[in-house]
């Protein structure tokens, strides 16, 4: 079969590779109908994410239809219409249990590894390097989904693909971004990065009540999709976000701010970014943290300031002390899909909401090295890629 | 307290390179050899040999053992200044004789460091590892006490066969050759402990325990292991080293983990990268994260 693969830094390409087979009793193999570039690929592509190795397959967001189950899984069979989250979660642990499904206990089985970074290990990931599983990606015309009894949710109307594709990871993620804000009725919420994620946040926090959303960014394309989520927006090269944040909310600033950056981010002051680029070069950092330091500076004494962009390692100048001082509350996480799914469905049926306004680009997973290049680069206004095989 | 002494050294090469590297005339000076032309150069040689041991004993999670470097440079300097003292007359001889006396008591501290760290290396390998499987005790308890089932979770294990209800039988694939040994439970409380060791005299020497306590707030099942080969004969330890490789403990958390695995999911748990599930030397030699291939 066909498959997006690893090939070196800032460098991949569509091979043939065998094709999946059940290792797993709880397995399913599906074929993918469409499959989506995320940003945090593009920290896999760069380099920076730890032990992703030549000829991994990446890809993380998917759907399809099963093509063949383990004799473990009874709830799904061939024919079934799936999306399935982006951690891979066993269930029946005490993590799952608690609804932590991105830190399930069992579905890593190179927990080991990530022990060593992180000290203690997250779940598996699809194709989301060594450390956090070595699983096979999505980004490919099959793929292995263990636990198939426990992610992949069943599409059993006709909606089309490209509303429910990204229940597998950008909405559920947006949706948890703006859900530990804890939002009350009248409050305001700041986002940085105004890519898919940041502009899925936004709709979510209005969503959930939120008066006031702000996104911050650099990209007039990317502010443009943010605003139509009803958000207003801040251009970083064009004004001084704290200040303008200040001004914007009576002096107090925003009551939670959402980190949808990660450890790739920009920063408009030249010196500054050579200093964190430099050292994330050389591997002396691993993030360039930019957005998360302001976020902390910029939330309102009390408030909450939400991560659920990527980090990776370990950050320096870190604020702790305005986040002690000034009472704030750090929550963050790879998203716990599985939560979300249903409820998410519901609302995209309902039409509350219909995620798909991100899309910017389709093309077939043939070109998946294209696709990356635009979004790395952000050129021709790419937004968001699907990829169908 | 063996690594206490031998960060202690570790300060004391510390000192001394960098007095070497800053100062080479001084230290010449001291060891009356500053009449050779080519003192201060040694001198500075000998100060990075010092900074190269002071990063080793001080760097290193268990210092003791690399304390050997220093006793090779100490014998590298009693030589020197040796021959120095040896060549020399009035006070120089005098300096040379007493550097040669303070090296001497170092290297005393530096080879009974050493040789304490290694020994500590050398006794039974002991290893423990503790989970929490979300399970019920009694369950748990009885899977484990099955030990047949053993071989399902614990890699370095190939076949337990129960002889009676207290005597079994173990193989365990060795690299070279297999190890095959009988054991017998000789501690077990339904629900709550397992002890068992090798039967004395027949090959291998082995013991494990294994406790079970119920979770906080009644939530599944604590699991506390340890384990002990012991290290009779060359061949034996050799086999047994090879066998755990070079990170025993992390091999008996892999074990627990694939242990928590069966009871908790049916099965261990297998990726492209680690298609046989949790095992140490598969984290450093990954399959590609791409399918594998074969047969279905």
């Amino acid at each position: 079969m066909k498959a997006n693969v690893w090939a070196g830094r800032n460098h991949v390409e569509v091979r043939d590779v065998p094709d999946p087979r059940i290792l797993n009793a709880r397995d399913a193999i599906v074929r993918v109908t469409s499959t989506a570039v995320c940003g945090s690929d593009l920290h896999l592509v760069d380099g920076y994410i730890p032990t992703v190795e030549k000829g991994d397959v990446l890809g993380h967001e998917f759907m399809g239809e099963v093509v063949e189950v383990g004799p473990g899984v009874r709830d799904l069979r061939p024919g079934d219409r799936v999306v399935v989250p982006f951690p891979i979660a066993c269930g029946a642990c005490f993590a799952c249990e608690d609804g932590l499904y991105s830190v399930c206990e069992n579905s890593n089985p190179n927990a080991g590894m990530a022990e060593k970074l992180m000290g203690h290990s997250p779940a598996g990931i699809f194709g989301y390097s060594h450390m956090l599983g070595g699983y096979a990606g999505g980004q490919a015309e099959y793929v292995r989904v263990p636990f198939a009894d426990v992610g992949p949710i069943k599409i059993e109307d006709d909606l089309p693909d490209e509303k429910v594709l990204f229940l597998s990871d950008i909405f559920p993620t947006g949706f948890m971004g703006a859900e530990m804000c804890d939002i009350r009725p009248g409050q305001t919420i700041a986002i940085w990065g105004a890519g898919p994620v940041g502009q899925l946040a936004a709709a979510s926090a209005f969503l959930l009540g939120a008066d006031r959303v702000i996104v911050i960014d650099r990209f007039p394309y990317r502010l443009r999709v943010a605003r139509r989520t009803g958000a207003e927006v801040l251009d970083y090269e064009e004004v001084n976000v704290l200040d303008a944040l200040r001004d914007m909310t009576g002096g107090r600033g925003p009551d939670a701010c959402i980190d949808a950056v990660g450890m790739e981010a920009h920063h408009p002051t030249p010196a500054m970014y050579a200093y964190d680029r430099g050292k994330q070069a050389t591997r002396m950092e691993t993030e360039r943290p930019y957005a998360l330091r302001e976020a902390i500076m910029a939330c309102r004494n009390g408030g909450v300031v939400s991560v659920i962009g990527v980090y990776g390692g370990f950050v320096d100048k870190f604020p702790m002390g305005t986040v002690m001082n000034r009472s704030l509350t750090i929550r963050a996480g790879q998203c716990h899909v599985h939560r979300y799914t249903e409820p998410l469905l519901d609302r995209i049926r309902a039409g509350e909401i219909d995620p798909s306004f991100v899309i910017s680009h389709r093309m077939p997973l043939s070109e998946a090295p294209r696709a990356f290049e635009l979004f790395k680069h952000k050129q021709d206004d790419c937004n968001k890629v699907v990829l169908t095989p | 307290m063996t690594d206490r002494l031998a960060r202690a050294l570790g300060w004391t090469s510390l000192a001394l390179g960098t007095a070497q590297l800053a100062a080479p005339r001084a230290v010449t000076g001291l060891c009356g050899v500053d009449d050779a032309p080519e003192a201060t150069t040694v001198a500075r040689l000998v100060g990075g040999r010092e900074l190269l041991h002071a990063a080793l004993l001080l760097g290193a999670k268990n210092p003791a053992p690399w304390a050997w470097t220093r006793v090779a440079g100490d014998a590298m300097d009693l030589g020197v200044l040796g021959r120095a003292a040896a060549n020399r007359t009035g006070a120089r001889r005098t300096r040379a004789l007493t550097a040669l006396g303070a090296v001497a008591g170092l290297t005393v501290l530096d080879a009974a460091c050493a040789r304490r760290g290694t020994a500590k290396a050398k006794g039974p390998l002991q290893m423990r590892a503790s989970i929490t499987v979300n399970r019920p005790r009694e369950e748990v308890y009885l899977f484990w006490r099955e030990l047949e089932n053993l071989p399902s979770f614990m890699v370095h294990l190939d076949t337990v066969r129960s002889l009676d209800r207290r005597r079994s039988h173990w193989r365990a694939k060795g690299p070279m050759v297999d190890l095959e040994w009988e054991a017998e439970i000789i501690d077990e409380r339904a629900g709550d402990l397992i002890a068992w060791r090798s039967v004395p005299g027949k090959g291998v020497s082995t013991a494990g325990l294994v406790g079970f306590t119920d979770g906080p707030g009644g939530r599944g099942t604590v699991v506390d292991v340890s384990l002990e080969f012991g290290m009779r004969g060359r061949r034996l330890a050799a086999a047994v080293a090879r066998m755990f490789g070079e990170h025993p403990e992390q091999q008996v958390r892999d074990d627990l983990r694939r242990f928590k695995q069966v009871m908790e999911t049916g099965e261990v748990v297998r990726s492209e990268g680690s298609p046989e599930g949790h095992r140490a030397l598969r984290q450093l030699h990954q399959h590609p994260a791409q399918p594998i291939g074969g047969r279905t």
